[in-house]
């Protein structure tokens, strides 16, 4: 598999603090790297600085430069519920703004139905707005697609949904995925590698199968924990 | 036939309440709706100036809120404070630096705004500044909203986040310079604010919320400036009244509807 992004030695410094510190790792095209560790470990901060919202000391090479779809985290309606915003209007904020057929198409993929255009986006149920988000970020063909704890605000059952979700568009659309979370199943299910991030500026990287040992995962989160395999 | 004086108040009420209406809708949030008052409050110590030194009020109240506008934006590009910190600070200093040598006396313009005495020069600047604005907005509405929904998600897609920043606060700071004429730079906030809250309880998308809150921003002051005649109470107040009204009968029909 061909390399898409080498990331060498990157630290990134905000408001004086070491957020992230030498870290290295790489991501192959059509992989699916899950991004592990608790809350504060900078697992948000490592997305946005691969998408240049950041500045940071190190190397960051994008082997070719991709179309980058991005879902962050905290996108969830209220921010759209300000706005008398429907499905449809939210589609049109985007640059090209997308055709009818094409939205509806890509509403489908993610299993919605074409009436939803209509609503209005803040009134979705979490479920179906996560979804919507999805079909969102997908509509533009990105080659690499960043998720920020996609199932933020959402039950176990429509969360499990989700990542099978991703996991068949995955398989559809030859994709690359970065994905942010702290659900370990996922991680056995879907990551083809995993980046582990701890607060002590610790890190891992490797194959879920080699990093997913209760020794590393308790440097890792810090407690006891127990592993459950789903097979 | 209407008064020559009424009909350059009207023509530049209609422009004026329309343009606001349709730039408040992007100002909903919680981030942008306290940014619109404290700018609108820079406009005293320009009114102060203009008034002490007997110039036209326009002139001394357009270089303020724009300074404002750009001080704000430049302070927000260094510092990372959110913008309604930087707005407040703005704020402060303004009306500090205006009550020290506004005339009080003479400030009714500066607090209830002058369109009745505008002039043909005046509504002839009314209006292209206007149309002006609404070019702008009009054409980077899309993107501002995608600013407004999230500011990260808005960088990916392209969006150049920091210079709509400050085209967005330009045009907020023309549109309440030209506020301050309709209804003076206290409640100038209000005609940003009150028409896109009115057309959001009615409204079920995001066409049909431009259209009615430009439609409510341009009745509000045709209907204030019919009614304060009628009633000889000030223009601007009533302006602000009408609007609060509309807003109202819109909460009353919001109820039916749910």
């Amino acid at each position: 598999m061909k390399t898409l992004l080498e990331v060498k030695n990157l630290t990134v410094n905000l408001d004086g603090e070491k957020v992230l510190e030498n870290l290295s790792f790489s991501v192959s095209e059509e992989e699916i790297l899950t991004i592990l560790g608790p809350n504060g470990a900078g697992k948000s901060v490592l997305l946005k600085t691969l998408l240049g919202l950041l500045p940071y000391e190190g190397e960051i090479l994008w082997h070719r430069k991709p179309k980058i779809g991005y879902l962050p985290q905290g996108l969830n309606q209220l921010s759209v519920k300000n706005y008398p915003l429907t499905v449809a209007d939210f589609f049109a904020l985007k640059n090209p703004a997308p055709s009818l057929e094409e939205i509806t198409k890509f509403l489908l993929l993610v299993g919605l139905e074409k009436d939803i255009l209509d609503k209005t986006a803040g009134n979705l149920s979490s479920g179906q707005f996560q979804r919507m988000l999805v079909a969102w970020v997908l509509i533009s063909h990105p080659q690499i697609i960043f998720f920020d704890e996609p199932t933020t605000g959402i039950d176990i059952g429509g969360g499990e949904t989700i990542y099978s979700l991703l996991n068949t568009i995955w398989k559809k659309e030859k994709l690359t995925m970065l994905l942010v979370t702290h659900d370990l199943s996922i991680v056995y299910k879907h990551s083809t590698n995993v980046l582990c991030l701890t607060r002590k500026r610790h890190s891992c990287y490797g194959a879920p199968k080699e990093i997913l040992n209760t020794k590393i995962l308790e440097q890792v989160f810090g407690t006891e924990i127990k592993i459950y395999e789903h097979k | 036939m209407m008064p020559y004086q009424l009909i350059l108040t009207l023509i530049s009420g209609v422009f004026i309440g329309g343009i606001a209406g349709y730039l408040g809708t992007l100002m909903l949030s919680k981030k942008m709706s306290v940014v619109a008052g404290p700018l609108a409050h820079l406009a005293f110590p320009g009114v102060a100036l203009a008034l002490i030194f007997g110039f036209n009020i326009s002139l001394g109240v357009f270089p303020f809120v724009l300074l404002g506008a750009i001080l704000i934006w430049l302070l927000e590009g260094r510092t990372k404070l959110p913008l309604e910190n930087l707005a407040a600070i703005i704020f402060a200093i303004g009306v500090g630096t205006a009550l020290l040598f506004l005339p009080i006396g003479k400030a009714e313009e500066a607090l209830v705004g002058s369109i009745d005495k505008i002039s043909l020069g005046e509504t002839a600047l009314v209006i292209s500044l206007s149309l002006l604005v609404s070019f702008v907005v009009g054409r980077l509405y899309q993107k501002m909203m995608l600013m407004n929904v999230n500011e990260d998600l808005a960088i990916t897609e392209g969006v150049k986040v920091h210079k709509y920043n400050l085209l967005y606060l330009l045009s907020i700071a023309v549109v309440i310079g030209l506020g301050v004429y309709l209804v003076g730079g206290l409640i100038t906030a209000a005609l940003v604010a009150i028409p896109a809250a009115t057309a959001k309880n009615i409204s079920k998308n995001l066409p049909s919320y431009k259209i009615l809150a430009t439609f409510f921003g341009i009745v509000s002051a045709v209907l204030g400036i019919f009614i304060a005649r009628f009633v000889h109470l000030p223009t601007g107040p009533m302006v602000v009244v009408s609007s609060a009204v509309l807003f109202l009968i819109s909460v009353i029909l919001m109820r039916k509807t749910i």
